[in-house]
């Protein structure tokens, strides 16, 4: 074997003890050797290792028939066609061949190593980390000399203004990051004020309700009980409104009517409704999740991310899960016309909490 | 005696035996109970025979012998049953037609089951329901023709819908062991009855929610996505991240676990 001579021969004089990471050891490993070694079947019986030898560079030939069939079926399976099902199979047979060519090698490799190569065990030491002591004096001098020829030391001037300069380098850098935060401007006072911009939706005192998708706006009349609609403010329009994702983010609302008897506002809400229809935003206030899985029987709306359950007949109070608030209602009337329209704003921003949310 | 001789003699038995063995075998059960239970639900199947017209009264007569226990003879309802006014004849229709109604058992929610009467016999129900309180009424022809606009159904279809019944309409888990069941096997008249009925938790959608030619459009993508394989390969059951992520954890985790444990384990 390659180990019969020593590579470290002229570091083991001066090898020791690290000093300071002693530790006294009780109970120290009795067995130092290698355990017995073990003759696989390979070693034994020539004809095993003929197997094995076959069986590797058949993967390997294996691995080359793939390749092969990885281009014909490229060949094979054109997409010109441009439909579903050729560019499935073009992307199938083609997958296939390339997984089982890559695959056939990896294998035959790993099996070459285990079954055919030596796996004679045998003691590698540890290259010694401390350097001779030579060594180390010599790096020493090294230092101390470059520090009185450059004056590096001794320049204090130039050497300070140096770490000046480098450190000034970096600050430009860091600078650029103030253009993520947007900024105020006058067409757009609150660009730059996320608490505010967290706080307030397209809802305001009269905005129509509209069916999501269309715009058509809600006459309180077509809603039958038990029915669940999904609402935006009137002109949430991707063509309309700049930020329209935004903002629809925000404004979302579920409108479910329910038998009058059966809705128990919370104190001070008895006027956000109209004969059994209630508004609530359609945000989480857990994590922003939309919340619309209502159940027109026992009232209860199910958040499908952490099954959050809040009780619309009860102001959407939280039955269950993770959620810390009830979903904020939109306060709603009729219009002389009989549309429905929003009293205001929600009361409180919607969704879920941020630091200087009050 | 001859192959357990030459079996000793060899002297190994790869490490993956056990695990090819149990793979076998869960396979070979497998295989065999989806046999089986194609086989029972072929015979299941059950031919609905045409007899004569039943009228109304008829209808009365069914539901009386059968329904008035839990909905009242007066369909005024009872302590166990709702009050049935207003309900209309497609609520009939979809409850007794999927065999939820007559109920198997008082639960979170009615089951499919195997339908319990004949298409007449539900007719005559409904048209008796319809006639003592109105309600729904069968659609147009035109309305479950499955010939509407499949992109704008696909876009109502996801606002409206599927956060219940899941993008790909196979359904999804609702609180306290209901649920709202996959639409992969849901007739066209089925689909427009629950929208226009809010059969048990589901919402209503009446025509001023969502109109007839909308109705039609969200049909349509229905019937498209029974009727048009998914391009993307095995589904998984299209529930998402569960099924595939189950998936990935067991298989892809199992997998490379099994090939390290190959790579770093000696030669025999």
């Amino acid at each position: 074997m390659a180990h019969e001579d020593d590579p470290l021969e002229h570091e083991r004089a001066s090898w020791q003890p690290s000093p300071g990471l002693a530790v006294a050891v009780t109970d120290p490993v009795q067995h130092d050797s290698l355990p017995p070694h073990r003759e696989r079947m390979t070693d034994k019986d020539p004809a095993a290792m003929k197997r094995a030898v076959r069986t590797v560079y058949t993967l390997f030939y294996l691995s080359v028939a793939a390749s092969i069939w990885a281009v014909a079926a490229y060949i094979l399976f054109p997409i010109e066609s441009g439909s579903l099902t050729d560019i499935r199979h073009n992307e199938l047979f083609v997958g296939l061949g390339i997984a089982a060519a890559l695959l056939a090698i990896g294998v035959g490799a790993i099996h070459w190593s285990k079954a055919v190569m030596s796996d004679k065990e045998f003691i590698e030491p540890r290259h010694a980390t401390r350097g001779r002591d030579t060594t180390r004096d010599a790096a020493i001098q090294a230092f101390a000399e470059a520090n009185e020829e450059s004056g590096f030391g001794r320049r204090a001037m130039i050497r300070n203004s140096m770490i000046a300069a480098v450190v000034a380098s970096i600050v430009p850098g860091i600078t650029l990051f103030r253009g993520l935060a947007p900024e105020g401007s006058p067409a757009d006072p609150h660009a730059g004020d996320p608490v505010y911009l967290l706080s307030h939706t397209m809802w305001k005192k009269g905005t129509r309700l509209v069916h999501d998708p269309t715009g058509a706006p809600i006459k309180a009349a077509d809603i039958e009980i038990g029915s669940a609609v999904h609402v935006i403010p009137e002109g949430l329009m991707p063509d309309e409104v700049s930020n329209y994702l935004d903002e629809k983010a925000k404004a979302i609302v579920l409108l479910v009517r329910m038998p009058v008897d059966q809705l128990h506002p919370p104190k001070g809400k008895e006027s956000w409704g109209y004969d059994g229809i209630v508004a609530f935003s359609k945000v989480c206030t857990h994590v922003g999740c939309p919340v619309a899985l209502y159940e027109q029987q026992t009232h209860h709306l199910l958040c499908p991310c952490h099954q959050s359950q809040f009780d619309v007949s009860h102001g959407a109070e939280v039955l269950f899960g993770p959620a810390a608030r009830p979903l904020p209602q939109l306060p709603i009337e009729v219009d002389a016309e009989g549309y429905l329209v929003a009293q205001s704003d929600f009361h409180e921003p919607v969704g879920p909490s941020f630091w200087e949310r009050h | 005696m001859a192959r357990d001789k030459k079996r000793r003699n060899s002297g190994r038995r790869s490490p993956l035996a056990a695990a090819v063995l149990i793979g076998v075998g869960l396979l070979l059960t497998g295989g065999v109970y989806a046999g089986a239970s194609a086989a029972m639900a072929a015979t299941n199947d059950t031919s609905t025979q045409h007899s004569s017209n039943l009228t109304a009264e008829d209808g009365k007569k069914l539901f009386q012998a059968n329904c008035s226990t839990c909905h009242g003879l007066d369909l005024q309802g009872t302590e166990n049953g709702p009050s049935l006014y207003g309900v209309g004849e497609l609520a009939v229709e979809f409850q007794v037609s999927t065999g939820r109604m007559p109920l198997a058992a008082q639960g979170p929610q009615a089951q499919i089951k195997p339908a319990q009467f004949t298409e007449d016999q539900v007719r005559a129900m409904a048209a008796y329901v319809q006639s003592m309180a109105p309600g729904p009424t069968y659609p147009s022809a035109e309305t479950v023709d499955g010939k509407g606009d499949v992109a704008n159904g696909a876009e109502l279809f996801r606002i409206n819908c599927a956060m219940c019944h899941n993008v790909a309409g196979a359904g999804g888990a609702l609180t306290e062991g209901k649920y709202a069941p996959a639409l992969n096997q849901t007739s066209a008249l089925h689909m427009y009855a629950a929208m226009v009925t809010g059969p048990q938790n589901m919402p209503v959608f009446s025509n001023t929610n969502l109109n007839l030619s909308e109705k039609r459009d969200i049909i349509s993508y229905l019937l498209y996505l029974q009727q048009n394989k998914s391009p993307g390969g095995y589904g998984l059951g299209d529930l998402g991240p569960v099924s595939e992520g189950l998936f990935i954890w067991i298989f892809g985790i199992g997998t490379l676990i099994a090939v390290t444990v190959w790579i770093t384990a000696k030669s025999n």
